[in-house]
């Protein structure tokens, strides 16, 4: 072996390379680091081995251990069901009366009923289920169709305009823009109907011509006394909820535009234990009647 | 800032750090330390194993077992005791009182924690007897270890193994059954039914029992535990410690010369260097240097040197339990004195006293109902359709008593509430049950009617009743309105 030759400054050997007089230092890497860098390689083949490792044409290798992170979640969603077990089972039996009535029930199935509003309702109704402007808060006592358990189960299951056949289906007309009423006459009724609700009228308007417009051509559904009607989804009028906004401009609005949202029919896209649970969960949110 | 040390100045040692364990082969001794450590061995022991065999009748329903840690049920049971995850600090101060009984008796008599009580004392010691039962004492052991292997070495050696682990094993199996119902758990256990948990425990602690006691025994004392270090800070020179009486012992000398000496009228000490409290030692020390970290003050040399000193007719206590004042003193031609009330004891005293009081009086008030009130966060108030204003409450009742009790739940603080516990009948004044040893989660709805004034936040309390025995406990919240 050739002897070799140290350089004096830094007292390290040299590799023998030179450019231009400027020789290279010797300094390998340390001996455990490239252990465990061969280590490594080892290991990433036994890997290759051991788990799925490699795309192929259609398909991938496998490998030896039949590793499958799909696989893995079926078993925890099987265990899941497992879990649940019991209360599951019994809260799909129970009638939703039973449930309130079942301390025990009641936690489990408002528990379930959080997580799957949160998943599902959430996005149109809040987190807190305070809905927003057209969307209606569900922990108030004021129900367009209904604050019963059974009512509320029922919009759940089949939606509002949902295109189900079940569904609640209702239509505010278009009273300004398809020519029912005119320009003033909206007006006069937009007074009127903010009066119902002890808000201030319009300086100057008619509120008794008002009163005609709406018992012609409102209160067939809202009611004469502007109560509304929870059988046909129409809103109660007289008290401080809207759902669209008390205020004259958004009042007007909706008489001159008519519309109505809508909700989606959950079933067949939840189960029907998640469904009960949901009912409950809304209902004891604190509006349920 | 750091001062900068002149890298010449630094002494760097030839030899390495690094000293490897020389093997302590203890001699038996025979004496009053002895059996002191005997009949502490057997308390400790004995305590340890049977404790939780030990049965207290706490009514149906509840565990029949004097100490359990009930981790599923999320219950401390000791005796008459009964701790819910939420008291766990009463554990603090039993800690605190451990640490000052530690000072206290440190202060007093030494490392009589070290000497007799420590678990790594107990068992070493234990360990050690097996030994001896198995191989002999000192010498015989000692000529084993270099002697070759011959059968009858091989099954010594494989006969204390045994015995050894089996102790462990043991000691591991004691252990899981302070977790659950004993004898139910050592069933299962035998059965091969018990959780693996259960066996996963005693594999541990079999496992650090055989290393700790059989294995690394004073190495522990020395290298791993904290105390010694702190002990050597806490002493001070009117602790009885163990002591060599220098004062009396030295110089050292054979026995013939010391009667040459005496006979001469000249000084001569009572030692006669023959290593027997060295021999003693579990830790192999030599307790004549003094005080020092190694030794855990058991007393045995005390023994192993009384047994000499009786041997050549001098009077006992060579090795005694002493003080550094009453050395000095004696040398100087002054009777000895003893002053246990001093500063430091009194304030051990002091704060285990004020520290038991405390857990005293809190554990004996301590309310048997309990109530946790959290407020919704989202929405904080909701506005109904008559303009009155509804706020919604998580409510949490606790009941520590092994009775169903019906709970009356009342607020106040805004006006007319009406509360609505969902799930239970609306009245003006709503009972929930709340079953034995246990608690009940509730949502609770409580409006303020319209018209009423009311602040951004109003603070609100609410009280818990027990119907029966009339047991009340509050809690504030607030009530969010605009």
């Amino acid at each position: 072996m050739e002897k070799q030759e140290i350089d004096v400054v830094t007292g390290t050997a040299t590799t023998g390379h030179q450019w231009d007089g400027i020789k290279e230092l010797n300094t390998p890497l340390p001996r455990w680091w490239v252990w465990v860098f061969y280590a490594t390689v080892v290991w990433s083949v036994l890997y290759w081995l051991v788990y799925p490792a490699w795309p192929l044409v259609s398909g991938y290798t496998r490998g030896l251990f039949g590793y499958s992170s799909r696989a893995n979640v079926a078993a925890e969603i099987t265990a899941l069901h497992t879990l649940r077990g019991e209360k599951a089972v019994a809260l799909a039996s129970a009638s939703l009366e039973e449930i309130e009535k079942n301390p025990a029930l009641l936690a489990f199935a408002r528990a379930q009923g959080k997580a799957a509003f949160g998943d599902n309702c959430a996005p149109c109704h809040g987190v807190g289920a305070t809905g927003a402007k057209g969307y209606p808060n569900l922990n108030d006592d004021d129900w367009l169709w209904g604050g019963t358990l059974p009512a509320i189960y029922q919009t759940i299951q089949y939606g509002i305009r949902s295109g189900n056949p079940e569904a609640r289906e209702n239509q505010m007309p278009a009273f300004g823009k398809d020519g029912v009423l005119t320009r003033d006459q909206v007006l006069q009724v937009a007074s009127f109907v903010r009066s119902l609700s002890g808000q201030a009228a319009r300086p100057g308007a008619d509120l008794g011509a008002g009163k005609k417009i709406f018992a012609d051509n409102c209160a067939v559904c809202h009611g004469e006394d502007g109560k509304g009607n929870q059988e046909l989804g129409a809103p109660n009028l007289t008290d401080r909820i809207y759902l669209r906004g008390s205020d004259e401009a958004a009042i007007i609005d909706i008489i001159n535009n008519g519309g109505g949202g809508v909700m989606p029919a959950w079933t067949g896209r939840l189960d029907p234990a998640t469904l009960k649970s949901l009912a409950v969960y809304v209902h004891t949110l604190g509006g349920g009647k | 800032m750091n001062k900068p040390v002149d890298p010449t100045t630094l002494e760097i040692p030839d030899a390495p750090l690094y000293a490897s364990a020389k093997k302590v082969y203890p001699k038996s001794v025979h004496g009053t330390f002895r059996n002191i450590k005997w009949g502490l061995m057997a308390f400790c022991l004995g305590v340890y194993y049977l404790l939780p065999f030990v049965r207290w009748d706490r009514g149906p329903g509840s565990p029949s077992q004097a100490v359990l840690v009930d981790f599923p049920n999320r219950r401390f049971y000791f005796f008459f005791i009964e701790l819910w995850p939420q008291e766990v600090y009463y554990f603090t101060g039993l800690l605190v009182i451990a640490a000052m009984m530690l000072f206290l008796t440190n202060a007093i008599g030494g490392r009589i924690w070290c000497g007799y009580w420590c678990p790594q004392t107990v068992w070493t010691d234990l360990y050690l007897a097996v030994e001896r039962l198995i191989e002999g004492d000192r010498r015989e052991r000692m000529r084993k270890a270099k002697s070759k292997l011959t059968p009858r070495r091989i099954g010594e050696i494989t006969a204390k193994h045994a015995i050894w682990l089996f102790i462990a094993w043991w000691t591991g199996g004691a252990w899981v059954l302070y977790f659950a119902d004993a004898p139910t758990l050592v069933k299962e256990l035998a059965t091969f039914e018990a959780p693996t948990a259960a066996y996963i425990a005693i594999a541990i602690l079999t496992f650090t029992t055989y290393t700790l006691a059989g294995h690394m025994r004073e190495q522990v004392c020395i290298y791993m535990c904290p105390w010694p270090r702190i002990q050597a800070a806490l002493t001070d020179e009117w602790a009885l410690n163990v002591t060599y009486r220098y004062d009396r012992g030295e110089p050292r000398m054979p026995v013939p010369q010391a009667k040459e000496l005496r006979a001469k009228g000249l000084p001569s000490g009572d030692c006669i260097n023959c290593r027997q409290c060295v021999a003693a030692c579990p830790t192999g020390v030599d307790i004549r240097e003094g005080a020092q970290l190694g030794c855990i003050q058991c007393g045995l040399c005390i023994d192993a040197c009384d047994a000499m000193m009786t041997k050549v007719g001098r009077a006992p206590r060579l090795i005694a339990y002493d003080t550094e004042v009453n050395i000095k003193r004696r040398l100087e031609g002054l009777p000895p004195i003893y002053r246990f009330i001093r500063g430091r004891t009194l304030i051990y005293v002091g704060i285990i006293a004020i520290t038991g009081l405390i857990m005293l009086y809190s554990l004996a008030s301590r309310s048997l109902l309990g109530i946790n009130v959290l407020h919704d966060r989202n929405p904080l108030f909701v506005a109904l359709s008559d303009g009155s204003v509804r706020n919604a409450y998580t409510v949490r009742f606790l009941n520590k008593r092994p009775e169903l009790r019906s709970i009356a739940l009342t607020v106040a603080g805004v006006p007319h509430p009406t509360v609505h516990v969902i799930g239970e009948e609306q009245a003006d004044r709503t009972i929930v049950a709340v079953g034995p040893d246990q608690t009940r989660e509730v949502r609770v709805l409580v409006t303020v009617p319209p018209g009423a004034k009311l602040d951004k936040s109003t603070p609100v309390t609410f009280t818990a009743r027990d119907v029966g025995s009339g047991e009340t406990v509050t809690e504030s919240e607030h009530f969010i309105a605009q």
